[in-house]
């Protein structure tokens, strides 16, 4: 095999930039501070014990691991280094290149730089390693690694300090030239042992850790699972003070705000910043950076706690329960630093503090245990460490956003209240804050302001406003308060190849978070999330607390109305300064006009700064027949990145008031590129004018809180959609991508943004502006606005791939059965008059033709088609039904969707036809994921992501849910039921992997696979896909259908199929993981040449949606959220569903037609199967130029790249996954159950269980329901005891007659997909604690189930019985987000619950013991009602709970509470979903009557 | 949008005729009208379609969803105003256009009750004129003059769509008043004549100068034009009929149909024709020689004028009653269509060709059909002819020829300027409507042979765009 390059910088589509990487971590502390070499030895078994959180690649190389420790004096000594005395001498490993001369010139650097501080290089170590053990890709990269030793002169100076700086230097001096020179280290307390090492070969590698000698007194170790397999040993981690599990999704506007930041940063310790610059470090990871930002603040004074809690800030709104003086100092600190938000478990350690902490969300799990040797050990994962359950002090997690720390030299373990009232307490930062803060919508002025615009008519066309625009977009807004809703996919062409003038805006695209990081619900978990945004000046040496950097003007949101900004430019007593800058320029002047003014701008807003300007304010109000309007983002993007340049960025801020801005998507992309708020006042002008016409029945104010509200909520959904929480660490984050313009732009304007097939540069940008401007300004004006197609197709409007004739001429065909009449149909696809996708400029290379009959029959062909996942409930049980026939006939595959799929469909056949789909999808909602449809699958897909939508939820509408549907989805009729954005069990990568594992465990026939949608950085995901063991990775086209998604998510977010596709296939062959996972893709494919062409960039099989609807009827109505499909697709309409009047006959022509044409495809270019053009994207050239300048701007090479590894790797796949579910513990146990299974009989078993063992009984149920079905085995046939600390995912889809019964602790996801099992989890018996007060398991538990029972005597973690749809459980205590989105079954809480209790939760009921009398706080309101336990059935119902968790768990306090039932009866509160007390009750009144009837029929 | 809801709920409800006793003995517009409630209910049923087959059907490109929508709501203007754009005479295409619209109206798919759109058409203009929406263009000159040959349909849009763009456009009509087929084709019980003055009103006063009398290459040399106007555009219909050169062709009772049409609507004018030139069917049997609309038109004006009894005669068969496999939506169906005019009276036949004339005294007393049968032609296509032998006569006082127009008629402006014509005797343009001279642009049935009103009007649209386009 040859060498693996490494790649740094962007090759085709791949791009280094889009890495992410997810791990286990694990510290483990003598709080006494005593140190010994058994820390060491533990906490690499903590390591090794976590090994299926990290990751392999394609050979034996790991990503990553390593180990902090206090520096080993003692060791030192022994090695006959003479150091001085402890805490006097800075140590660390260095990597060094392998060859000498290299080295000899960054030794003479090191020395330099160390002796300029007045300090000596003392000694040079060679560290011994064992390179023999490491992987091929690891064993290539691998440096040079040598310790070195630096002493200094005076025993009082801040050696820490020099040293920070001295590395810093070192770094900033040899980083370029040397790319593998790299410190991990370099410290008076602590010293990282790391490199590209698996888990378990850290210790062999570096013997130094083996020594006995080798003591600390704290060790914290880390594994890394990466996206990628490229050798880079610096990336492992921890780094110099944290190791990090999980992802910083604001990471890029972080950077670039920590670089417009340097220059103010100067403190006493660190006087010149600029000597030490960049304080990132470049080219490293989202941790790296972060500890790159940690270090500067301790050395600059900061307490490592202090400066903790102001990077990653807990959420401090009105929703949470902290002191008035704890939110005083994060409000005084988010006005110095923006969040630095993410996922994360970070466990941190200067030597002497050590500690973890978790982010505002919770989204990585953080344990811990405290033994009463003093020992404390907090870890991704419980059961990393075995300790005698009488040993235990206390159990407990990391709970969100909170902080746990031990101080070694004071033996003392702080909790977060402590660490944190303490922080507070330090300045009076609350003074502060209300003495210098001004609220905007606080202030009020006797100032009148117009909503009116001079020229109003003129200015609408100017801004290339449409009638879609007002009637579908702003009208609805301010009617509704929120963003309209649309059906199917995006069909018109990208900005780039319209042939109307565009807006700036359309030629971006929302980037979004799947897999290596989750969306956050913006719906159900807005308690986390913040639109308060502050303007004002920030001053000079912002570290030195005062109370001067609090004078700023706090916005509730980023949208500002006009008498708003008209206050905000006039606030001038409290001494704010404002200037307002031109967004215009002469149109006489053309495109260089345009391009002068930008840089004018620039100057100007530079200037100000000079000024101390406080905010900026660009406006566009002005425009007239001779001065033409600056695209806004182009300024905005140009000033931000102008004013970073200049380091003057963070002193001032921007304010745009422009015409432009309509939607969504204008306000997050202005936001998103450095502005602060944003006034759209032609759209406020058009809503007076709508109130004005009586077009809407609002009063103005009414509908401008509206409009506003709407884009609110809006901008919710696109940041959660990152996974982003604040708009302050979301502004200036560039979280977007560019399609279609040119790379100069991107490179000049908009910080190097990723484009990547190039395209419009100023001059067409320019001409757009003009076209509009002359519209508006030299033509006569038309009475009516134009109306643009953009939503229906119109004749004169844009281009549509689905109009007339395409429909109506496949629909003919197909039912037809006319081939002819089909080629017609693909023609007019194929030869579009103008391009609509990027696949339209494509042609094949001309081949050497053979005879068709050698080519693959259309049977095989065929195998490789699949239609899309389409859910009964957006579609109809007939269109549904005939999909699945028509796949069974041509041995292809249908999706069940994520709404389930009714078990009798199973083994039904209609026409000889099965009816079962053979993909049965497994999305967030899981609803219907039951063991049972699990093993009724040849595939399951795991949807990340959706194109229409992605990084966001589903919803069907109670209208939508009739009977069956509520019956298939475990839920009520009419009742809404919506799919939360993120999976909650897949925050990470690792996540995946263990979601893949209890799948796969399930159900070993199937495949597993998962859906991901077409974005920047998709293939790096896929890459981390495949290591986590994926049998397919679909790649689907944002243009990809819906049935109902919001408008800017339709057209806005993610990229075309070909983009995707072929950075997934570049990415995966560059890694060498291609020949071990599937790809798939879909998005608009509709003829034979699509196919061809995604089978050249790629794609192994191919996916139909939308056509294979059409072919059964559909007309685009577009219409599908409505319910109102006239021919009966896509409605749950009894008399609609009558109109339906497909037939899977028409389908199976569809597909044979396609594979027909396929064959005459590959005939003519000379070959015999599909399989060998898969990946040949040399088998495409470019159209010749149709001469229109935009579409000849486009570059096609990055697209068509092929990397060089393709010469030596697979390009398609070729062999299948290892799963590694040989040797799990259910085979052990099915084997010893066969009688039970078989037979029915009772047996018990007993096991040993450790947290290695993962999804145990997954694979017993998947065993179970293939037998039995639904039904499984009766009550208790199956007893089995385990002891010790299970793995994630314990009973997950544990089947009926199971029962199982866990003494010791359990790890996340216990019990997710519940479906009739029985789970009871308690302390071991020898344990002291109190059960009720410690953390027994981890966080999800639940998550999905739809029956069957668990009793915990303990508390556990966060999110516990998410989509509940009928499961009972019985807990002590849980943590934040209990019973979200519940659907139906019972939960009681016997203890304390976290924030955000019920948040949508529609069904079922829970009961919570409500001892401190303050629930209703923690519990969220929109969707429940509370009451006491009034009716006698649920206080039945609750004692029969209670009872039967004592009977199962020997729960002291449930004894306790029997014992006083009537007492502690009084302390629940009953919490009852308001549409479900409906429902209950219309339930009863049937019943009632029915009974009524009954007796009056008897008489 | 419109009301989603509202086509599960409303039923497609036409205005319906006035009652037949009572239509027949005037020739006044059978046609009734919806109160406004009801018109706006029938507008809410509008679908809003995400791809509107009505729109794409519509030979003009009417945005019915965007005009049914503004009428739903009440916005009469605005529901005017978004007609306006694309349709230039609303009030004559909401009445007699045969609607491919309606045909290809994804309600007529879904439960073959397709939303009223002509109806609503109508409804939209007529207010429109009512409310006084309706007002004359009057804008800026460019200085440039156009002539156009025709005031048919192609000539009228032609012309409004020119004067728009600041053309001085003269309109040159043979015959004695403006309107061309508009005027003397078509029955006044389907379109008043008050309908087309109103709008000429308006057009004259924007500016729009019509000479009617007065026919090029005959009154007034085309190359005169030619050096007058800096274009020209031809729109002078398709006149030339087909005929049925058969025995006792010649016998007095057999005409065109157009001789009665025209010459009856001239009447209702108040023109006066000598007794020995009128031609009607008063106390007559008639039989009508043609299964069309222009066949149904004469039925209708046989009716009127009292005839004794009236046959129509069709020599394909009879279509499908409601649909027609081999022609799906969204394409026009070819189905079986029943008219006004035949609601009022009329014997209709299928399969019948007819072999000769028979009189006596050179007057017209009975005709001799045959039935025939048509053969499918094995690879596609026409089918053939074949008779049966099966001969019937029919007593016959008149027989109405209304068997379609051929071409236009070419001697005259055609002939003089010596433009190419095509295969088929029409004047060949290229896709945008210029002819063979550079100066001569021409729309409608000159260039396509006899078709819809709203085709024409589609073909002026062309013109009018390529000659602005050309001259400006």
């Amino acid at each position: 095999m040859e060498s693996k390059r490494l790649i740094t910088q962007r090759e085709g589509l791949y791009d280094p930039d889009y890495e992410h990487d997810a791990c286990g971590v694990g510290m483990l502390v003598n709080i006494k501070g005593s140190k010994s070499h058994e820390i060491v030895e533990s906490a690499l078994k903590v390591l090794e014990n976590m090994r299926h959180r990290g990751a392999e690649g394609a050979d034996k190389t790991g990503d990553g691991a390593g180990i902090m420790l206090q520096i080993p004096h003692e060791f030192i000594l022994l090695q006959g280094i003479p150091v001085p005395e402890k805490g006097h001498y800075g140590t660390g490993l260095i990597f060094l290149p392998k060859d000498e001369k290299e080295q000899a010139t960054i030794l003479s650097t090191m020395i330099e730089e160390i002796e300029k501080e007045g300090l000596s290089l003392m000694h040079l170590r060679k560290v011994p390693v064992h390179s023999e053990i490491l992987g091929k890709d690891a064993l290539d990269a691998e440096p040079d690694i040598k310790q070195v030793f630096v002493t200094g002169r005076d025993k009082n100076e801040n050696i820490e300090l020099k040293l920070y700086l001295i590395r810093k230097r070192i770094e900033k001096k040899l980083s370029a030239t040397f790319p593998d020179f790299y410190i991990t280290s370099l410290s008076t307390q602590i010293i990282v042992y790391k490199g590209m090492l698996q888990s378990t070969q850290l210790r062999e590698y570096y013997t130094d850790l083996m020594s006995p000698y080798f003591t600390s007194g704290m060790a914290l170790v880390h594994s890394r699972f990466s996206t990628n397999t490229f050798p880079r040993w610096s990336l492992a981690q921890p780094f110099r003070l944290l190791a990090h599990n999980g992802e910083i999704n604001t990471i890029r506007g972080n950077r670039g705000w920590m670089e417009a930041r340097e220059r103010i940063l100067a403190s006493k310790n660190i006087p010149d910043v600029a000597s030490i610059a960049p304080i990132l470090q470049e080219g490293m990871s989202d941790s790296a950076s972060l500890d790159n930002v940690l270090e500067f603040f301790v050395a600059s004074g900061m307490s490592l706690p202090h400066a903790m809690a102001m990077l990653v800030p807990e959420s401090f709104n009105e929703k949470n329960p902290i002191s008035d003086d704890l939110k005083a100092f994060y409000e005084y600190h988010s006005i110095l630093m923006e969040p630095w938000d993410g996922p994360a478990a970070l466990l941190f350690s200067d030597g002497r503090y050590c500690g973890g902490m978790l982010d505002r969300n919770g989204l990585r799990p953080a344990r811990y245990v405290i033994t009463k040797s003093g020992m404390m050990l907090v870890a991704s994962e419980v059961g990393v460490m075995d300790f005698e359950p009488n040993e235990i002090e206390k159990k407990g997690r990391l709970q969100p956003g909170k902080i746990i720390m031990v101080d070694t030299k004071a033996h003392k373990v702080f909790y977060d209240e402590e660490i944190k009232e303490k922080l507070a307490q330090e300045h009076p930062y609350k003074t502060w804050v209300d003495n210098n803060k001004v609220d905007l919508s606080e202030l009020k002025s006797g100032r009148k302001t117009e909503q009116t615009v001079v020229d109003f008519d003129k200015k609408l066309r100017a801004f290339g406003y449409t009638r879609e625009d007002i009637q579908n977009i702003i009208q609805p807004m301010a009617e509704n308060g929120s963003e309209p809703i649309g059906a199917m996919g995006n069909d018109t062409p990208l900005a780039v190849l319209s042939t109307h003038p565009q807006l700036l805006f359309n030629y971006f695209r929302q980037q979004f978070a799947q897999v290596t990081n989750p969306p956050i619900d913006p719906l159900r978990e807005d308690l986390v999330m913040s639109l308060n945004e502050y303007v004002g000046v920030v001053s000079e040496n912002i570290m030195e607390p005062d109370e001067a950097h609090c004078k700023m003007v706090r916005l509730k949101h980023p949208i500002l109305s006009n008498t708003q900004l008209d206050i905000l430019c006039n606030i001038r007593y409290k001494g704010f300064n404002t200037v307002k800058l031109p967004l215009l320029f002469n149109v006489a002047e053309g495109t260089e006009g345009m391009k002068r003014a930008v840089d004018l701008l620039c100057e100007q807003a530079e200037k100000a700064v000079d000024n101390g300007i406080n905010y900026i304010i660009i406006s566009d109000r002005n425009v007239n027949k001779e001065q033409a309007s600056i695209p806004s983002l182009l300024a905005v993007s140009a000033i931000h990145h102008h004013l970073i340049k200049v380091h003057k960025r963070v002193q001032t801020a921007l304010v745009v008031e422009s015409g432009e801005i309509r939607e969504v998507m204008h306000a997050a992309l202005l936001l998103g590129f450095g502005a602060s708020a944003i006034n759209p006042y032609i759209a406020f002008s058009i809503l007076d004018d709508l109130v004005k016409n009586k077009t809407i029945q609002l009063d103005y104010d009414t509908a401008e809180k509206n409009y506003i509200k709407a884009l609110c909520k809006g901008l919710y959904k696109v940041i959660s959609k990152m996974g982003i929480s604040t708009i302050r660490s979301y502004r200036g984050a560039k979280l977007f991508e560019a399609i279609g313009l040119g790379d100069d732009l991107a490179k000049k304007y908009f910080g190097d943004i990723t484009s990547k097939i190039s395209g419009s540069g100023m001059e067409e940008l320019a001409n757009d502006v003009f076209k509009k401007h002359a519209e508006a300004f030299e033509n006569k004006t038309n009475p009516l606005l134009p109306y643009e197609g953009l939503y229906s197709y119109r004749k004169d409007g844009e281009k549509h791939a689905w109009n007339p004739e395409t429909i109506s001429t496949l629909q003919l065909s197909t039912r037809l059965g006319s081939y002819k009449k089909f080629k017609e149909y693909s023609r007019s696809v194929n030869e579009k008059e103008t391009p609509v996708f990027l696949r339209d400029f494509f042609n094949f290379k001309k081949g050497k033709s053979i005879p068709i009959e050698k080519v693959e029959p259309v049977e095989s062909i065929m195998k490789r088609f699949v239609t899309g996942a389409m859910s009964f409930g957006a579609i109809s049980k007939e269109a549904h039904e005939t999909l699945a026939m028509a796949m069974n006939a041509i041995h292809g595959r249908s999706n069940t969707g994520e709404g389930g799929e009714d078990s009798e469909r199973f083994d039904t056949k209609i026409e000889g036809l099965s009816i079962r789909s053979a993909i049965k999808q497994v999305a967030s909602g899981r609803f219907g994921v039951t063991t049972n449809y699990l093993v009724n699958a040849d595939e399951i897909q795991i949807k990340v992501a959706q194109g229409a939508k992605p990084g966001e939820g589903g919803q069907l509408p109670g209208f939508k849910v009739d009977k069956v549907i509520a019956k298939t989805r475990h839920s009520i009729p009419g009742i809404s039921l919506i799919s939360p954005p993120p999976h909650h069990d897949i925050y990470s990568i690792e996540d995946l992997a263990q979601l893949i594992f209890d799948l796969k465990n399930v159900n070993p026939k199937a495949e597993i696979s998962v859906k991901l949608v077409s974005e920047s950085g998709v293939g790096t995901i896929a890459a981390g896909v495949a290591k986590a063991k994926a049998d397919r990775v679909i790649i689907s086209g944002a243009e990809g259908g819906t049935g109902a998604s919001p408008q800017s998510s339709i057209r806005y977010a993610g990229l075309p199929t070909e983009i995707g596709l072929s950075e997934t296939q570049q990415t995966l062959v560059i890694n060498n993981l291609r020949s071990q996972i599937r790809l798939q893709t879909d998005g608009q494919i509709k003829t034979g040449r699509d196919i061809i062409i995604m089978a050249m960039l790629g794609a192994e099989e191919y996916g139909f949606a939308t056509s294979a609807l059409i072919v059964l009827g559909c007309v685009m109505m577009r219409k599908c959220n409505k319910n109102t499909c006239p021919v009966g697709v896509a409605t749950q309409d009894p008399e609609l569903r009558k109109r339906f009047h497909g037939k899977y006959e028409y389908l199976v022509n569809f597909f044979t037609y396609l594979a027909e044409e396929v064959r005459e495809y590959l005939a003519e270019l000379g070959y015999e199967k599909l399989e060998d053009i898969i990946g040949h994207a040399d088998l495409i050239e470019r159209r010749p130029s149709d001469h229109i300048t935009k579409h000849d701007l486009i570059d096609f090479s990055r697209l068509l790249h092929i990397p060089e590894e393709a010469k030596t790797t697979p390009i398609h796949q070729t062999k299948i996954q290892d799963h590694k579910i040989e040797h799990v513990k259910d085979r052990e146990i099915i084997k010893a159950a066969q009688s039970a299974i078989k037979e029915k009989k009772e047996i018990s078993l007993d096991y040993a269980i450790a947290n290695t063992d993962r999804s145990v009984g997954a694979m017993l149920s998947g065993a179970v329901a293939l037998e039995h079905g639904d039904k499984g085995l009766p009550s208790k046939t199956l007893n089995v005891k385990f002891k010790g600390s299970a793995g994630q995912s314990f009973g997950a889809f544990l089947a009926p007659g199971i029962h199982f019964r866990l003494e010791g602790d359990a790890n996340d996801y216990l019990g997710k997909g519940l479906s009739g099992g029985h789970i009871s989890l308690m302390p071991p018996v020898r344990s002291t604690f109190v059960a009720e007060d410690n953390t027994i398991a981890g966080n999800t538990l639940l998550y999905g189930a739809t029956s069957g029972a668990v009793y915990i005597n303990g508390k556990v973690g966060e999110r516990f019985a998410v989509r509940n749809s009928g499961a009972i459980a019985v807990v002590e205590g849980v943590g934040d987000h209990c019973c979200e989105y519940m659907t139906g079954g019972r939960v009681v809480v016997l203890g304390q619950t976290g924030r955000n209790f019920a948040a949508g939760m529609s069904g079922g009921v829970a009961y919570v013991w409500n001892k401190a009398g303050d629930f209703d706080y923690f519990c969220n309101m929109e969707m429940v009602e509370l009451s006491l336990i009034e009716e006698s059935s649920a206080r039945k119902e609750l004692h029969e709970l209670i009872r039967k968790h004592y009977h199962y768990t020997g729960s002291h306090l449930a004894e306790m509470m029997l014992d006083k039932w009537e007492h502690y009866i009084d302390e629940f509160i009953q919490i009852t979903p308001i549409e479900y007390k409906r429902v209950l009750q219309e339930e009863q009144m049937k019943k009632l009557q029915a009974k009524i009837a009954e007796m009056q029929r008897d008489y | 949008m419109g009301n989603p809801k509202a086509f599960l709920t409303v039923h497609r409800h036409e205005a319906g005729y006035r009652p037949i006793h009572d239509r027949i003995t005037d020739y006044s517009e059978v046609e009734q009208t919806l109160n406004t409630r009801d018109r706006r209910e029938q507008a809410s049923r509008c679908m809003d379609c995400g791809v509107p087959f009505c729109h794409w059907a519509c030979p003009i490109g009417n945005k019915q969803p965007e005009w049914q929508d503004a009428l739903y709501r009440g916005k009469w203007r605005e529901a005017y105003e978004i007609l306006g754009q694309t349709c230039d005479f609303p009030e004559f295409t909401g009445r007699i256009c045969p609607a491919p619209c309606e045909k290809s109206c994804v309600l007529n798919l879904s439960c073959e009750e397709p939303v009223t759109i002509r109806e609503n058409e109508a409804s939209i203009i007529e207010t429109a004129f009512h409310e006084g929406y309706v007002k004359p263009d009057k804008p800026t000159r460019n200085g440039k003059k156009v002539a156009v040959i025709g005031s048919g349909p192609a000539g009228l849009a032609v012309a409004n769509r020119l004067n728009k763009q600041g053309f001085e456009v003269t309109v040159f009509e043979k015959d004695e008043r403006p309107g061309g087929l508009l005027r003397y084709g078509i029955p006044n019980f389907k379109l008043s004549k008050k309908i087309i003055d109103r709008r000429l009103k308006v057009m004259e006063a924007s500016g729009i100068i019509f000479r009617c009398n007065t026919e090029i290459g005959k009154d007034l040399k085309g190359k005169t034009l030619l050096k007058e106007y800096d274009a020209l555009c031809l729109a002078m219909g398709a006149e030339v009929p087909r005929d049925l050169p058969i025995e006792g062709r010649n016998l007095k009772g057999v005409h065109f149909a157009l001789e009665l049409l025209s010459q009856q609507n001239r009447v209702l004018g108040g023109a006066v024709i000598p007794a020995n030139e009128r031609i009607t069917c008063k106390n007559k049997k008639v039989l009508v020689i043609g299964g069309g609309d222009t066949g149904s038109d004469c039925v209708g004006t046989a009716n009127r004028q009292e005839a004794i009894s009236v046959t129509q005669i069709e020599i394909m068969p009879m279509p499908p009653k409601k649909k027609n496999p081999n022609t799906p939506w969204p394409q026009w169906p070819v189905v079986h269509k029943t008219t006004s005019s035949h609601e009022e009276g009329c014997v209709r036949r299928w399969c019948l060709t007819s072999n000769k004339f028979i009189g006596e005294k050179g007057v017209l007393k009975s005709v001799e059909i045959e039935e025939i049968e048509w053969i499918p032609n094995p690879k596609g296509g026409r089918p053939t002819m074949k008779k049966t032998g099966k001969k019937e006569i029919i007593e016959a006082d008149i027989v109405l020829l209304a068997m379609g127009f051929i071409h236009p008629v070419q001697k005259g402006i055609i002939k003089e300027l010596d433009l190419k014509l095509d295969g088929r005797g029409n004047v060949e343009t290229d896709a945008k409507g210029l002819t063979s001279n550079a100066k001569v642009f021409a729309a409608g049935d000159v260039t396509s042979g006899a078709s819809l009103v709203v085709r024409a009007m589609a073909s002026a649209h062309d013109a009018a765009a390529a000659i602005t386009e050309t001259l400006l």
